[in-house]
């Protein structure tokens, strides 16, 4: 296996990449790259390709059509760049049977990796004392932690992580995401999947969207906020009255849906006073009227059309 | 492959494995074993469906060694099922991607693979032959079975030919587990469908044709166990034998570096 990597931009470049499965497209000519470095955060619903574009990164399914490069090696030659990349594809998988030690000296054994690194990452995922228990006796939290043990062994430049923080207690979760951090800081590229879209907008600089095995958005994170329209979100003391308040909003030329007991309403934060002045003429009594820029999981919904 | 055949060794080394292939194994060769020695001058006869090894054979410098000939059926189906469950559990388990992230050259893994499972049948074979010629060489003075040829030269080769047959029929049904367990890609299904046909069909074919077993995979891994035997020579048995473990490599090589993995 290589170490020479060449010197590049992006860590990952994906250009037009598809992956077809009979009739059906898991992935249509996804384009995007990741620059050397950062966090970027791979987001869509269930079955939009994630883990599909996942697999033909690591080699692990061709694709049908179209091109990859991991750190400067094109996906088809896995063998020279697989030994500086770290990936937890799908959940953590591993022998049942063998301890969680055992395992992961099955993988460093495989790759070449001192067995000294084993006990390190043990410490590192705060699975001290247990290493030397089976697998099949761990919690989800605690596999999840041998997983991310298992993808930090070659001490990889880049990461790739699929769900990482699945089963973690929220404790567990602060970790993963101080980890990434840790990791970025270190120059490392981190590729990270999840669901908790929260976590990925307060570590991701860059933001990879799929709907329906199509990108929808890649790029830095801040592109993507800023070009989302400002939301004024009301509720009302009687919740048959948000139809008015809708009614209103449109009357007015602003675009509103209802969603989960509230009102969400397109339009400037300085609207929101108007709306206040309309409801009260309107014999509606407002509990709550906050003016907001969307957040990556509201956003992540409009766009990918999830909810 | 050196490192993948040190990983596997990992896997395979557990304690449960290592003593449960040597228990189910073992239980085959002392039965048959004790049972060939015990029944010696039994008119039913001493060995399989009934055919009788005297003491003509048992004394003749290969007589330490004819009563783990006769289980190679056995001992090959201990190693087809441990083939098999150790090809087929990666997809189980989903752990192939991770042992390929790690060493994405798909045949070097899959050779390394073998030769870690080929060193274990080759354990599996030294025990069951050093048990079964130390059972004999007790039984041999009560069965009034003389051993003197046995540790001589030429007896001494015969261990040795003999104990590379075993070995070598060993390593064929182990060939047959890896493809069942690659196509299959699920231990309980090439496990059932190895252990039938095995036991099972290849047994129904002969009722429907007495020539079927000269040219079908298992009848031909057991009388190389055997050394020959009255319907199959041993050179028709190494030959069509060995076709059929190629063959079976070919498709478990193409499968193993061609398929996707998506589990």
């Amino acid at each position: 296996m290589s170490t020479n990597a060449p010197v590049i931009n992006n860590a990952i470049e994906v250009h037009g990449l598809t992956k077809r499965y009979k009739n059906l497209a898991a992935l249509s000519e996804a384009t995007f790259s990741v620059p050397t470095g950062t966090i970027c955060g791979f987001v869509g619903p269930n079955g939009a390709g994630k883990t599909t574009t996942i697999r033909m990164l690591l080699g692990l399914i061709t694709p049908t059509e179209g091109s990859a490069q991991v750190l400067g090696f094109p996906v088809s030659e896995p063998e020279k760049y697989l030994s500086l990349v770290g990936a937890m594809i799908e959940g953590p998988a591993f022998y049942p049977a063998l301890t969680g030690i055992e395992n992961l000296r099955v993988l460093a054994t495989m790759g070449d990796i001192p067995q000294e690194r084993v006990s390190e990452l043990i410490d590192l995922v705060g699975l001290q004392g247990r290493g030397g228990d089976k697998y099949k006796t761990y919690s989800l939290g605690m596999k999840q932690r041998l997983g991310i043990a298992a993808a930090l062994l070659p001490n990889p430049q880049l990461l790739i992580l699929d769900e990482p923080t699945n089963g973690l207690d929220p404790e567990g979760i602060q970790e993963v995401r101080d980890l990434i951090k840790k990791l970025a800081s270190q120059g490392k590229t981190i590729f990270v999947s999840s669901h908790l879209l929260s976590e990925l907008e307060i570590i991701s600089e860059y933001i990879v969207m799929l709907r329906k095995g199509e990108v929808v958005f890649s790029g830095p994170i801040g592109d993507l906020l800023i070009a989302q329209k400002p939301t004024i979100i009301v509720k009302t003391e009687v919740v048959s009255d948000l139809e008015k308040v809708v009614a209103i909003a449109h009357a007015a030329g602003h675009p509103a849906v209802i969603r989960h007991g509230e009102a969400h309403i397109e339009g400037p934060h300085e609207w929101a006073a108007t709306l206040n002045r309309s409801a009260f003429e309107a014999g509606i009594v407002l509990s709550q009227l906050n003016p907001t820029t969307p957040n990556l999981e509201e956003t992540f919904f409009e766009m990918t059309g999830a909810r | 492959m050196l490192r993948v055949f040190l990983a596997e060794w990992r896997k395979l080394r557990r304690p449960v494995l290592v003593l449960g292939s040597l228990a189910s194994s073992l239980f085959f060769t002392v039965l048959v074993t004790v049972f060939m020695y015990k029944n010696i001058d039994n008119p039913q006869g001493n060995a399989d469906r009934g055919t009788s090894i005297g003491r003509p054979i048992l004394e003749s410098a290969s007589g330490s060694i004819t009563a783990v000939s006769q289980v190679g059926l056995f001992l090959g189906i201990t190693a087809l099922c441990i083939f098999a469950a150790q090809s087929a559990q990666e997809y189980t388990y989903g752990t192939l991607r991770n042992l390929l992230v790690r060493q994405p050259a798909r045949l070097k893994l899959l050779a390394g693979k073998f030769a870690a499972m080929k060193s274990f049948a080759l354990l599996i074979a030294i025990v069951n032959i050093s048990v079964s010629i130390a059972i004999a060489f007790s039984l041999s003075d009560g069965a009034k079975v003389s051993t003197a040829m046995w540790f001589t030269s030429e007896g001494l080769a015969a261990i040795g030919r003999s104990s590379l047959n075993i070995f070598i029929s060993i390593v064929y049904f182990g060939v047959l587990g890896i493809t069942l367990g690659l196509i299959f890609r699920s231990p309980i299904s090439s496990i059932s469908i190895g252990v039938i046909w095995s036991l099972i069909l290849e047994g129904l074919l002969f009722f429907v044709n007495e020539n079927i077993p000269k040219w079908t995979p298992v009848s031909q891994f057991n009388t190389i166990a055997a050394g020959g035997s009255a319907d199959i020579s041993y050179t028709h048995a190494l030959t069509l034998g060995t076709s059929y473990v190629f063959l079976g490599t070919i498709v478990s090589a193409i499968l193993f570096a061609k398929r996707d993995v998506a589990n």
